[in-house]
């Protein structure tokens, strides 16, 4: 934005280290936009189908297979690249969840008052508390182990930590000059919690997000990998790595393709949530306080 | 007629300890009160009891009614309902009480358009003609900056938009100028001045400064540690102050003035 000279305060104009941070926000793109160009590529068009076993067993890479085969003969490129469709079906279903449910509660427990405060605090100390694994394999007897339930379970187990995030936040955000000011001209409480609550608290959460994205992908690999994700033929990386496990010595390209994309993309998350932050973060925000 | 009736009004921290003790006074339609008192003295809680808005613990006794409404324990969609229409506020600090992240116009174009119900580009012009109100050069521009893009005294000019945008019936202006600069001080004490006299608008004014009170009002409320100790014209408090603290207020602003007259002087 142009600002005319007479408009220019003392204080140090804002997003000045837009230029030195967005270097990690660029890298943290770049990592996981290929990984999502892979999936996005794979709902078009795969080199085999799913369930192609004509590549016989345990076939070294080149021959028409890239990265070569799995132990029943599938292409292990074909895998990786249902696989990242997955990996973003996760981390974005589960952030989804996360973000509808933690926020509404996070809000809810910012205004609550006394012991419905206390309630709320606790319920959202023992949600956090709760193993993500025993979570998941609760949701996945009462419903089945598909990506859905993962997806779920990841999504609850994540809305207890966005919503403590979340609440705290407001608080703070409640507690400034702003607030007060919107509400001495007559604003109603929703319309300064859209208004002035959720911009102000918009930084910080995306970034949280962004993490809990990186965090989604990686424990939906983990279920994956002991059976509790995505059923056969659709190969998450986590089941790829499992079934992998076993012959690695002889065929590594099995485990170390799903392992080195989980590792980029989880990366590239990070770096984005890191770029992020310095790029959200207007001029003074921090350092004011 | 009497816009605001504060009687037996006290308010106490969470802990009990009375911060504003058994404060009583009135203001008429139009007419332009001065509360004076040092920092810590009770001004600002006043200001919000009178609204409302204590922090949360804070709790409050005895009667403040704004334009016929019983402030104390009522509930808050009534509350919503008389701010900004029969009060509206501008704070001592203008950074903080804007929205750092909503930029400046929104904040005007919000109490506008729901007092007047105005749309798109009408209430644009309507923002912009706040803005040219309180005599900010450039209003286009200065609508889209964000607070800290603009001057301390140009974000207090903005503050001072988004109040009078309300058209309350009382403007409570805390401090106004104390955050500012000394060189844009008498400048904004001017314009809040002009303004208020061309609408005939009531205020409340509270600074810890005598000499600021005097130029904006007609009568004073001197506080101590939360309760009133002196009441009066302002001609006559200056003139004659007959409380001990008064006298000391009245004494240092002398002194003070008198020391800006030596150094001016030839
Ligand atoms: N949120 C709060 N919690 C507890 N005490 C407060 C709070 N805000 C103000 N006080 C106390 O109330 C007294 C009056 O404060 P205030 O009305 O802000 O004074 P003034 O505006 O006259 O400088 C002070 O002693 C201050 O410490
Ligand atoms: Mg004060």
């Amino acid at each position: 934005m142009t600002t005319p000279t007479d408009l220019l305060a003392t204080e140090p104009r804002a997003k000045r280290p837009t230029r030195r941070t967005s270097v990690t926000l660029t890298a943290g793109a770049v990592l996981t936009g290929l990984v999502a160009l892979l999936a996005l590529v794979s709902l078009l068009w795969l080199p085999y189908g799913p369930d192609d076993t004509s590549g016989g067993r345990l076939a070294g890479p080149g021959d028409g297979h890239l990265l070569g085969t799995d132990k029943l003969g599938r292409d292990l490129f074909t895998q990786l690249m249902t696989g990242s469709r997955i990996a973003f079906g996760a981390g974005l279903g589960s952030v989804a969840v996360a973000a509808l449910i933690g926020v509404t509660l996070g809000v809810l427990a910012a205004f609550a008052q006394g012991w419905l405060d206390d309630t709320l605090s606790a319920f959202l100390d023992i949600l956090i508390a709760f193993p993500t694994l025993l979570l998941a394999m609760l949701v996945v007897a009462a419903r089945s182990a598909t990506l859905g339930s993962a997806v779920l379970a990841i999504g609850l187990a994540q809305s207890a930590v966005v919503a403590r995030l979340v609440r705290i936040l407001v608080k703070r955000v409640l507690t400034q000059d702003y607030i007060t000011a919107a509400r001495t001209s007559g604003t109603s409480w929703p319309r300064t919690v859209a208004g002035h609550v959720l911009p102000n608290i918009w930084p910080t959460l995306v970034v949280n997000l962004a993490l809990q994205f990186g965090l989604a992908v990686l424990a939906e690999a983990g279920l994956s990998y002991l059976g509790l994700g995505a059923p056969p033929p659709n190969a998450s990386w986590g089941r790829m790595l499992q079934e992998a496990q076993a012959t690695f010595t002889t065929a590594p390209a099995g485990a170390l393709a799903p392992g080195v994309l989980l590792v980029l993309l989880v990366i590239g998350v990070n770096l984005i949530a890191d770029g992020l932050r310095d790029v959200l973060d207007p001029a003074g925000r921090g350092r004011r306080s | 007629m009497t816009l605001l009736d504060v009687s037996g009004l006290t308010v106490r921290a969470a802990g009990g300890r009375a911060l504003v003790t058994d404060l009583s006074f009135t203001v008429d339609s139009g007419e332009r009160l001065g509360l004076i008192g040092e920092s810590g003295s009770g001004k600002s809680l006043t200001t919000l009891a009178v609204l409302g808005l204590l922090p949360e613990g804070m709790t409050v006794t005895g009667s403040a009614v704004l334009a016929g409404t019983q402030v104390v324990g009522a509930p808050e969609k009534r509350l919503t309902a008389l701010r900004g229409r029969d009060a509206a506020v501008v704070f001592q600090e203008p950074l903080t009480a804007l929205d750092p992240l909503m930029r400046v116009g929104r904040q005007i174009a919000g109490p506008l358009a729901r007092r007047t119900g105005l749309k798109g580009r009408a209430l644009r012009d309507a923002t912009y003609e706040a803005l040219d109100r309180v005599r900010l050069p450039e209003p286009g521009r200065v609508a889209r900056a964000f607070p800290h893009e603009i001057s301390g005294g140009q974000r207090q000019r903005v503050a001072l938009a988004a109040a009078l945008a309300c058209e309350p019936a009382l403007l409570i202006a805390d401090e106004p100028t104390t955050a500012l600069d000394v060189s844009v001080q008498a400048e904004m004490l001017d314009l809040i001045d002009t303004l208020v006299r061309e609408r005939e608008m009531a205020v409340l004014f509270v600074s810890h400064d005598l000499a600021v009170v005097a130029k904006v009002t007609d009568r004073v409320l001197v506080m101590k540690d939360g309760r009133a100790v002196e009441e009066g014209a302002v001609r006559d408090i200056v003139g004659a102050p007959r409380e001990a603290y008064t006298r000391d207020l009245v004494a240092s602003a002398r002194a003070l003035e008198s020391a800006l007259d030596l150094r001016s002087a030839p």
